[in-house]
């Protein structure tokens, strides 16, 4: 790890303000941060915790029945609050499909949105990368990538953004409140996250010095709270990233969808919202024959980036699979296995 | 730079003076307070060897800066026993045979604890494997794991009510 700076400020106008200086890192939990500054992969030479600033641990209620929750909400804390699991449980359902307890117990909001791409050469300094060292070239390319992006890639750089919580988020036209050295703004989190093209280095629409305040979920985003599920699909049962996954939202009336929401995950540099595949949907009878449709529709323009056309298939049927659970209806309580396409039979003999 | 920050380390509260911001709290405990019972299996937050309660929750020592945690309290597994007396999730995982070379046991059991007191488990074993699941065993003892933690759960449950009584 490299040496640096330790600021600790204790207002939000003052950590703006240290932060305005080139070479600044924001520091939450720092599950994501120190792991890559072991690494050499990121080397800040002044640190900024955040974690003290005030005011940024709230989970409120707005008056419309939308939700902001503060940037240092601790994602297990979100994930088990009773109102919010009940109003958005495809968020806490992908909340608690991420990582592991102990990781939940520290992440923060901010920190999950903001955390970085775990493409190998990204974390290995041996490595050419163009997201870690502009214009250094890509080795994912020729190299190791059957897990890499099949979505809105670039020869520049193939990885995709690893967080469960986003997809959901995506999906649910949340909003990013911001606070920089400009004054404050709002970013829709379905645009906070950019596909590489020729600059890869350029991860996020946030500016330098800008400080993820809040998260909002609009009231609007309540009415799925029946019919909604993420679906996960891991190389282990659990404590793993995302192959491929998918957050899906109904609204059905008689049999008929009025709404519906789909985004995947693991298959782009971003959370991936499946827009027209919604639209296909919305008015049409909830049969499988039109999810397997939608599902087509979402992938349409995906295509491999390596030795990864299996992930396109994969994700085809996580699609399909996530829409016609979310039909079956919200469980009760919280699955055994969040997020698992396995069934969620409890005492299930698939660990032992 | 130095910084001198406050932990309350095992009931005991201490000042600590680091002449480097870059120390975790895992190598404050291991190498700087001699509390070794923490392991360090990965150092990256994938194996839960380095798991200790801060301010009663659990997580990964090894992501932890130590600088951030001024204030905090921090229990480690040797700040669980009443003199010979094991903490009951320790007799339980020696009951359940919960371990086979321990070097993921400390971890274990802290996990275990900040489990319990999370209390999102109930006695389904299914939720308790999941909920374990940030704990890596290469040994394998998970089946001894899972029984320790719903026994010690249930002793704890048991206790407490007691204690109410
Ligand atoms: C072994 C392991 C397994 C994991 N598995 C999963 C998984 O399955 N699914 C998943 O989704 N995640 C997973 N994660 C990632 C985990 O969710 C993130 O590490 C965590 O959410 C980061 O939060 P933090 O508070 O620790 O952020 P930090 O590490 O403190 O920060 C991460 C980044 O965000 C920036 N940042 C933090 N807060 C703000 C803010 N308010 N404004 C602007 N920038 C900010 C920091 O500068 C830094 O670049 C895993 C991590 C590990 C180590
Ligand atoms: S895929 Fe992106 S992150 Fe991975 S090596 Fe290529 S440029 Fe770097
Ligand atoms: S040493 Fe911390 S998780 Fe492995
Ligand atoms: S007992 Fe050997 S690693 Fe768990």
């Amino acid at each position: 790890m490299n040496r640096f700076d330790y600021i600790r400020p204790v207002s939000v106008p003052e950590a703006i303000a240290a932060a305005a200086v080139p070479g600044s890192a924001y520091l939450a939990a720092g599950t994501n941060l120190l792991d890559l500054m072991k690494v050499g992969a990121s080397r800040p030479e002044r640190v900024i915790n955040i974690t003290r600033l005030p005011g940024l641990d709230r989970i409120e209620w707005l008056p419309d029945g939308g939700v902001r929750v503060g940037t240092l909400v601790r994602n297990s804390d979100l994930a088990y609050d009773e109102r919010f699991a009940k109003t958005f449980p495809v968020v806490a359902e992908a909340l608690l499909s991420g990582a592991s307890a102990q990781l939940r117990n520290a992440a923060t909001v901010g920190g999950n949105l903001m955390q970085r791409t775990r493409c190998a050469y990204f974390h290995d300094l041996a490595g050419a990368c163009n997201r870690r060292e502009p214009g250094s070239g890509c080795d994912a390319l020729g190299g190791e990538n059957r897990l890499q992006a099949v979505l809105g890639w670039s020869e520049h750089c193939i990885a995709t953004h690893p967080s469960d919580f986003c997809v959901p988020l995506a999906a649910l036209d949340a909003i990013v409140e911001v606070e920089g050295p400009h004054g404050g703004r709002e970013i829709a989190l379905d645009t906070l996250h950019r596909l590489p093209g020729a600059t890869p280095e350029q991860e996020t629409a946030l500016l330098p010095g800008e400080l993820i305040v809040a998260l909002r979920l609009p009231a609007e985003a309540s009415s799925f709270s029946r019919n909604a599920r993420y679906i996960k699909l891991r190389e282990r049962t659990s404590y793993a990233f995302a192959v491929v996954s998918a957050a899906a939202a109904l609204e059905v009336e008689g049999g008929t969808i009025r709404k519906a929401r789909i985004a995947l995950g693991g298959v782009a540099a971003k959370p991936w919202r499946a827009r027209e595949a919604e639209a296909l949907l919305e008015g049409k009878q909830a049969t499988a024959q039109a999810f397997a449709e939608a599902a087509e529709l979402a992938l349409a323009e995906a295509r491999p980036s390596g030795d990864n056309a299996f992930k396109i298939e994969l994700a085809h049927r996580i699609v399909t699979r996530a829409l016609s659970l979310a039909l079956e209806g919200t469980p009760q309580a919280m699955p055994a296995l969040p997020a698992s396409p396995f069934p969620a039979l409890s005492g299930a003999n698939h660990v032992i | 730079m130095s910084l001198s920050i406050g932990l309350t380390i095992n009931g005991q509260p201490r000042t600590v003076a680091l002449d480097d911001p870059r120390v975790t709290l895992l190598d404050l405990l291991r190498e700087r307070l001699d509390l070794t019972g923490t392991k360090k299996g990965c150092d990256r937050g994938q194996c839960g060897a380095c798991t200790v309660l801060v301010d009663g929750r659990r997580i990964n020592s090894c992501l932890a800066l130590a600088a951030s945690l001024d204030g905090a309290t921090v229990t480690t597994i040797e700040g669980l026993a009443d003199g010979e007396a094991l903490h009951p999730v320790q007799a339980a995982f020696i009951e359940h045979d919960g371990f086979q070379c321990g070097f993921c046991t400390p971890g274990q059991i802290m996990s275990a604890i900040g489990l319990i007191a999370e209390g999102h488990a109930g006695d389904d074993p299914e939720r308790i494997r999941e909920l374990m699941s940030g704990n890596i065993c290469r040994c394998g003892a998970y089946q001894g794991i899972t029984e320790a933690v719903l026994e010690a759960q249930k002793t704890l449950a048991e206790r407490n009510r007691r204690d109410a009584a």
